[in-house]
């Protein structure tokens, strides 16, 4: 069973249809048990950093997702969260990963919204997907480059596409959005 | 490196696409769904849903078509035409919309699109402006642009920025229908006054059109109907053309 977590941020319908589709049983919960007994877990993230924040404290799960074993997979905001802060509300994350989650420049537009290509892809999660693949992104705020970097894009500069440390993943991209490449690489998530 | 979006727009009424669509190999052209996922399949970059129906009773239909669109589509999509409230918002998006497109309504009540990028995030926001060249002014039109009101396009779409507008997309009047291209001089000027992405809309005739509204008019996107639905244009053709022409699309 895959938790996708549920704190209220955003848009989780699309997600839950893309596991429908790939034939996996998931559930959207906030239940602790429940979360801690899946085999893997889906964060996923739309909107206000800040609110996210709160709603994972109102529910006890900032404390909780730390320290989950199994396979975790956080997109877009979900990803951010797993960093160390953000500059969006100047808040503490979760700093699963110890990185700073930056505001991206003014000189190009933002949000950054489309389809971006992904490279120096080094990580399972990219099975059978080539280099520069497209993905669909909407974001404000962008993780640098650092050593947990596992895919790169380009806008305005190189920036974390996805990242992973042990058992955490994070993309930055929708993947339930990004088309069939994209429905590959949840694939390849669960199979993990 | 980012890519130019190319956008089908699909006229919805009482839950059924209209325009007449002619294509080959669909089983029911009146079927948003099917149309949805050949559209998809072609690579068309995000898909736009305009509901026209009459009454809120047929409205109702739309939601179930929002759901159904989400059940079978793996790319964005935006679901506009008859938003008024937050709670209009909450239940396309929780029915799987990617984003909400809302006109006339943030113009009568401009607090609606502060209320809606709060909620649920700019991410999920498009305010769509149409406007009609007055006396060589731009003028924003409402209700399909049934109704003008004295709104100069460029301070509006401005103030549609700072209250928290994740991307703005713009149909030109004088332009619309016409497939003689799209109003590149103010499209161009909405890009390099505002900070967020800017939907190019009305006009599309030809491929050379859309290349013309990235270039000339610096659009992020660009949307349009009839030239597509009618088969005259086909986004494989328009992309491959377009690439060949140095502009970043997904192919």
């Amino acid at each position: 069973m895959v938790a996708i977590v549920d704190y209220n941020a955003g848009n989780t319908r699309s997600l839950q249809f893309a596991l429908d589709r790939l034939g996996v049983n998931s559930s959207l919960t906030s239940n602790i048990e429940e979360i801690q007994s899946a085999e893997k877990i889906i964060f996923p993230g739309q909107g206000a950093a800040l609110n996210a924040m709160q709603n994972l404290k109102k529910k006890g799960l900032d404390k909780i997702i730390p320290n989950l074993k199994q396979p975790v997979l956080g997109i877009c905001l979900g990803m951010q969260l797993l960093c160390r802060s953000t500059e969006e509300g100047n808040i503490d994350c979760l700093d699963i990963i110890s990185t700073d989650v930056k505001k991206i420049s003014n000189k190009v537009k933002v949000p950054h919204m489309g389809w971006n290509n992904i490279s120096n892809l080094k990580s399972q999660l990219f099975n059978n997907v080539i280099d520069n693949e497209f993905m669909y992104l909407v974001h404000s705020f962008y993780v640098p480059i650092i050593p947990e970097t596992i895919a790169e894009s380009n806008y305005n500069g190189f920036f974390s596409v996805a990242i992973q440390k042990n058992n955490f993943y994070g993309v930055q991209f929708h993947p339930e959005k990004s088309s069939k490449p994209g429905i590959k690489i949840l694939e390849n998530f669960l199979t993990i | 490196m980012l890519t130019k979006r190319i956008i089908p727009c699909l006229d919805i009424k009482d839950g059924r696409t209209v325009k007449g669509v002619n294509f080959k190999n669909l089983r029911d052209a009146g079927d948003p769904v099917e149309l949805a996922e050949k559209y998809a399949n072609e690579k068309a970059d995000e898909l736009v849903f305009l509901d026209i129906s009459a009454t809120e009773q047929k409205r109702k239909t739309l939601y179930k078509l929002v759901l159904d669109v989400a059940a079978s589509l793996d790319i964005p999509f935006t679901v506009g035409g008859g938003i008024k409230s937050i709670k209009d918002v909450s239940l396309l998006l929780k029915n799987g919309a990617d984003k909400v497109s809302i006109n006339s309504s943030a113009v009568y009540r401009p607090e609606l699109i502060n209320e809606v990028s709060t909620h649920y995030g700019s991410q999920c926001l498009v305010v769509a402006i149409d406007a009609k060249k007055i006396n060589n002014k731009w003028k924003v039109h409402l209700v399909g642009g049934k109704v003008s009101t004295d709104i100069d396009l460029f301070k509006w779409a401005k103030e549609v920025e700072s209250r928290g507008a994740g991307e703005i997309l713009f149909t030109s009047m004088d332009n619309d229908g016409t497939k003689n291209g799209f109003a590149n001089d103010a499209i161009a000027k909405l890009s390099n006054q505002l900070n967020i992405p800017i939907i190019a809309s009305g006009g599309a005739g030809t491929e050379e059109h859309f290349k013309e509204t990235f270039t000339v008019g610096k659009a992020d996107a660009a949307l349009a109907a009839s030239v597509f639905h009618f088969g005259k244009i086909s986004i494989p053709s328009l992309k491959n053309k377009l690439k060949r022409q140095n502009i970043a699309v997904r192919i």
